[in-house]
């Protein structure tokens, strides 16, 4: 499949119809999740603010799987030294950063009704937030080296250092401090969730995650058409 | 080995001309400890209950002062195109760089570490933890720092660029050095958290030499 997608005009070619099937699945999911949030009965502690969780953990996940796409891509992009890999990672970049700034000003407006608190020092926020300084720095180093190719080159090895670091950051953080809840969902002997939450958390991952396979894509062809577009300025140009 | 020595004897021999070697540092590791008082309060309780925390996060700011420099001035004059080149590997030069880093500027910020802690206010018992932690993380900040070093070669502001791209992963060594101390402090068991950093700081030198290299293949590209 990622064989298949490495040539620039067979992966133009499924993009061009994958981008807004994604997109549409990701409304559609998106609308059925929140139908079903909607309807939940409101949580015996939480009342209606556990309707917040189904925008904040789907994000977060969302932070965390992008991170792997984009060490994915940065991974390929190095090895191959294929463009589309590089062109992968810089399109994710601001995808990721943008769901883990999700997840941090959705968890905090959580945070103040259910824990009566902005912000606390806790692991898995302090984790969060050291993830999205992370991919802050990634996209300053992307946007300080001028030629393209060793900024995509530098940017690899900085998201291959980062895959390495950023669990022993989670690691140390956890070591340091915890508040958070565990994971209700991901543990054994199954999730604690009741299903009428259950169910329509995992749509609406699914949803967030449809949303940015179309986004990712869309942003891609971008990539490939400014560069395109460069060739063909210079070309006019020379 | 004989090509270690000799990268070690010029990164060490060029250390004090690189600004004056450690003194920059310890200079803005003194002026952090000195504004501190000045923006927290100088009551003795209030600065004693932060003092080895805020001497430890002074030492990982000032370590990161004389990053810029540690690839930047080779790379401008070429000679790490000829390090490049030459028959040591390219690992080995950075290995012997961040080495260099670490003996000329971490060592003497972390003689200064329990000065500035006892300074502030942190009993004077603490002083050989905040020391032993301070050598053995300023290790690590020096071969993590290195990494962002190389990777900002040929960047535009590159000194900053640093900071946001290395402070991020500054997150584990200071967490196990301040805990180290911290638990000192209550009486807790501090071994754990020196070895963390030490475990954190070993392998750091051992794969941050591979990072460092390839960015530095990529810059001169």
């Amino acid at each position: 499949m990622i064989a298949a997608l490495a040539n620039p005009e067979r992966f133009m070619r499924f993009s061009r119809w994958a981008a807004p099937l994604f997109g549409v699945i990701a409304v559609a999911l998106g609308a059925v999740g929140l139908w079903l949030d909607f309807i939940a009965p409101p949580d015996y502690q939480q009342h209606y603010t556990v309707h917040i969780m189904f925008i904040h953990v789907p994000a977060a996940w969302m932070s965390l799987f992008v991170y792997g796409c984009l060490a994915g891509a940065s991974f390929i992009g190095l090895v191959f030294r294929h463009s589309l890999a590089d062109a992968a990672a810089r399109a994710a970049a601001p995808l990721g950063a943008g769901f883990t700034f999700l997840a941090l000003v959705t968890g905090s407006l959580w945070g103040k009704p259910t824990w009566g608190t902005w912000w606390v020092w806790d692991a898995r926020l302090t984790s969060v937030l050291v993830l999205f300084l992370f991919y802050l720095g990634y996209l300053a180093l992307q946007a300080a080296i001028d030629d393209e190719q060793r900024a995509a080159r530098a940017c690899a090895i900085l998201a291959l250092v980062g895959a390495i670091n950023l669990p022993i950051v989670h690691f140390s953080v956890t070591w340091w401090n915890t508040l958070h809840q565990g994971s209700s969902v991901f543990r054994k002997g199954g999730p604690t969730m009741p299903p009428v939450y259950l169910e329509p958390l995992l749509i609406l991952s699914l949803a967030y995650m449809a949303a940015f396979g179309a986004l990712w894509l869309v942003r891609i062809r971008g990539e490939v058409w400014r560069k395109r577009a460069n060739a063909l300025a210079l070309r006019a140009a020379g | 080995m004989n090509g270690f020595t000799t990268l070690m004897r010029r990164e060490l021999a060029l250390s004090w001309g690189r600004g004056g070697g450690p003194l920059l540092a310890l200079a803005f590791y003194l002026s952090i400890a000195t504004l501190l008082p000045l923006a927290i309060g100088s009551e003795p309780g209030r600065l004693a209950a932060i003092a080895p925390g805020a001497a430890w996060i002074g030492l990982a700011l000032a370590s990161l002062l004389s990053l810029e420099r540690l690839f930047e001035r080779d790379y401008e004059d070429g000679a790490l195109d000829l390090l490049a080149l030459g028959p040591a590997p390219l690992e080995l030069a950075a290995f012997a760089k961040c080495l260099a880093q670490w003996i000329t500027t971490g060592a003497p910020l972390a003689l200064l570490a329990p000065v500035a802690a006892i300074a502030l206010g942190a009993a004077p018992s603490l002083a050989p933890v905040t020391f032993a932690a301070a050598l053995i993380g300023g290790l690590g900040f020096s071969f993590c720092g290195g990494i962002g070093a190389a990777l900002s070669l040929g960047a535009r502001r590159g000194g900053v660029l640093i900071a946001v791209i290395v402070l991020p992963l500054f997150a584990p060594p200071v967490i196990f050095g301040g805990g180290a101390v911290a638990a000192y402090a209550a009486g807790l068991d501090w071994r754990t958290g020196l070895m963390l950093l030490g475990a954190y700081s070993l392998a750091m030198a051992a794969l941050g030499p591979f990072a460092m290299a390839a960015a530095c293949r990529n810059a001169l590209s």
